[in-house]
């Protein structure tokens, strides 16, 4: 009979390691969304799929970037001219930093110290030190930067530019644009691959996405999308995301309301997936496991589960939802 | 009469309808060949023009096939439920409704059997249909193929029920195109089988009305939330509400005494 019992005890304690355990490999995690309508950025937990908090913020909240220590949230106010900094304990603007005028989309530094933001009207890419809160250096680049994508050492910095329908490579050693590669109308995004050998670009109106050859600094293929029942003009390719194991990268097609997911290795679309109207940026979630959209038109974040590609959910947010990224709990 | 015979009789009819299904071969294939038809061809050309929808139970955006699926789920059930009582006119008029009618138990016994029995032969052509749509892209949770045949023998009998009130006022089998175009029609268009009343509302408040009373909008609904592993409580009253009007509607109107076949000229049935 003791056996038994002791069997039960052992085998009770293992399931409840085992338990335990699973909880902690899904760690809890807060996915931040901008609404550039509402003025408000939300707040929504990974476990309930919910919104649970939503902050209010400057005008036209646009690209969100978050601090080294992931303590802080660096809000784009387009409309303010300001880049805010949002403590997310409190939920509160603890200050600003100068950005230029109409900041929309930025990109921090590997060492957290410098945050480099794209100014549409000026022609610019603004570096700005976090710490003291000024401007280094004001880098000339094509008309109307758009896109900014940093290479993990941190040395190349790419900015598109959305008439001048180019990527420029900006070496942040001198502060100067080094190459410029054309690609096709209106780009939008840039996204490093983690080995930095490519950089991926997506052109909003020309419909494709632009794969870099980051030593060449050639196309190596521009990757093109057919929706069947999608008009060709309503595919609009923006945000970016390569899964964390690098085998496959998430494409926001705007009004067609689909992610294309694209192959690594064949660099072929190999699936669609519907999501809400308007789809322009995309985030992983830290574990890899999952990918948050911003739906502009609907309202809406989708999540899409990155293992078997499915749509899980679409979680109502504020309205005309822009960017969204997420960060792991302390 | 004791629990033997009431089993043998039910053995009886469910072998009779089993019988009927495996020998109208045509019957089975075009009563699967209409909803994939509508899933083939109409969603296709209508996925975009009617575009998507995120509504309860669907926890995100859904293309037209998905959101159709339910609503050709319940064609198929309201389709068997006309053939039945179709067939309950032709046996009627070949006579050989009366063998099933001699028999000494209740006749709300017969019917409810009749009912039981046509509705196992609908689910099945129901579970060939999802398992078709599955590989096209139709592709609720599993748990969703078990929770859903609840709802399906529910809707089925509450179908089936209609069915056999309308051939205990159908006089003859010429009469059911008159059925055809005033019930079945009506009943599926005016419903949200094929599109969600949010969008009916939009267009008419008088049309939407209709289709929030018409019972097989709940048919529908209760098999689209149990499809996807949730339970509807309004269309699960509804429907259940309106199998029993519909069941003792059928049961006095098959009684030769009281009901509609007596005062057909002639009375009685066969």
């Amino acid at each position: 009979m003791n056996t038994y019992i002791k069997n039960f005890v052992f085998s009770a304690s293992f399931a409840s390691a085992l338990f335990i355990g699973t909880m902690n490999w899904a760690s809890a995690y807060s996915i931040y969304v901008s609404n550039e309508k509402d003025n408000t950025i939300s707040v929504i937990d990974s476990e309930l799929l919910e919104v649970i908090h939503t902050a209010e913020v400057g005008e036209r909240p646009r690209g969100i970037e978050l601090s080294k220590d992931k303590n802080y949230l660096y809000i784009c106010a387009s409309d303010d001219d300001i880049v805010e900094v949002m403590d997310l304990e409190t939920y509160e603007i603890v200050h600003t930093l100068p950005s230029g005028p109409d900041p929309e989309l930025m990109v921090l530094g590997p060492e957290g110290k410098l945050l480099y933001v794209a100014n549409e009207d000026d022609n610019l890419v603004t570096v700005v030190d976090v710490e003291n809160r000024r401007v280094v250096v004001e880098i000339p680049v094509g008309i109307e930067p758009e896109g900014l994508g940093i290479s993990p050492d941190g040395k190349w910095l790419v900015n598109t530019s959305e008439t001048t329908n180019m990527a420029h490579f900006i070496n942040l050693e001198t502060n100067q644009v080094e190459y410029n590669v054309l690609v096709d109308t209106r780009p939008r995004v840039a996204q490093f691959t983690a080995d930095a050998k490519q950089v991926w670009v997506s052109s909003e109106i020309g419909g494709t996405v632009a794969v870099i050859d980051t030593e060449s600094h050639e196309i190596i293929k521009k990757i093109g999308f057919e929706i069947s029942g999608i008009r060709p003009e309503s595919v609009q390719p923006v945000g970016i995301k390569i899964s964390h194991d690098q085998s496959k990268v998430f494409v926001a097609l705007g009004p067609a309301a689909r992610i294309g997911v694209i192959d690594r290795e064949t660099l072929e679309v190999v699936d669609y997936l519907l999501v809400g109207q308007r789809v322009w940026n995309l985030d992983l979630s830290p574990d890899g496991t999952r990918v948050y959209t911003t739906n502009g038109v609907s309202n809406d974040v989708s999540v899409i589960d990155v293992n078997s590609l499915k749509v899980l959910k679409s979680i109502p947010v504020g309205r005309l939802p822009w960017g969204v990224l997420t960060r792991e709990e302390s | 009469m004791n629990f033997v015979s009431y089993y043998r009789c039910f053995q009886g009819i469910g072998i009779r309808e089993g019988l009927r299904f495996v020998h109208q071969r045509g019957r089975f294939f075009s009563a699967l060949v209409r909803p994939l038809v509508w899933l083939f061809i109409f969603a296709a050309g209508f996925r975009s023009v009617l575009g998507v929808s995120m509504i309860a139970p669907y926890e995100t955006y859904v293309l037209y096939e998905e959101y159709i699926t339910p609503g050709l789920v319940g064609m198929i059930l309201l389709f068997n439920g006309m053939q039945s009582s179709l067939s309950m006119v032709y046996d009627r008029e070949m006579g050989s409704m009366r063998v099933l009618l001699v028999s000494p138990l209740p006749r709300w016994y017969l019917l409810s059997c009749k009912l039981m029995a046509g509705v196992s032969v609908a689910v099945i052509q129901v579970y060939v249909f999802l398992l078709i749509s599955f590989f096209w892209d139709v592709e609720p949770p599993l748990i969703g193929y078990l929770a859903v045949l609840p709802a399906l023998f529910v809707s089925g009998l509450m179908l089936g029920a209609m069915g056999l009130l309308l051939s205990s006022l159908v006089k003859q089998l010429e009469n059911f195109a008159g059925v055809m175009n005033f019930i079945i029609f009506p009943m599926f268009f005016a419903s949200s089988a094929l599109y969600p009343l949010w969008r009916v509302r939009d267009s008419s408040l008088l049309l939407y009305y209709f289709c929030e009373f018409n019972p097989f909008t709940h048919a529908v609904e209760l098999i689209r939330f149990a499809l996807y592993g949730q339970f509807n409580s309004t269309a699960a009253i509804v429907v259940l509400s309106v199998l029993i009007v519909f069941l003792c509607g059928s049961i006095y109107g098959y009684d030769p005494s009281r009901g509609f076949m007596a005062r057909r000229p002639g009375g009685g049935g066969g």
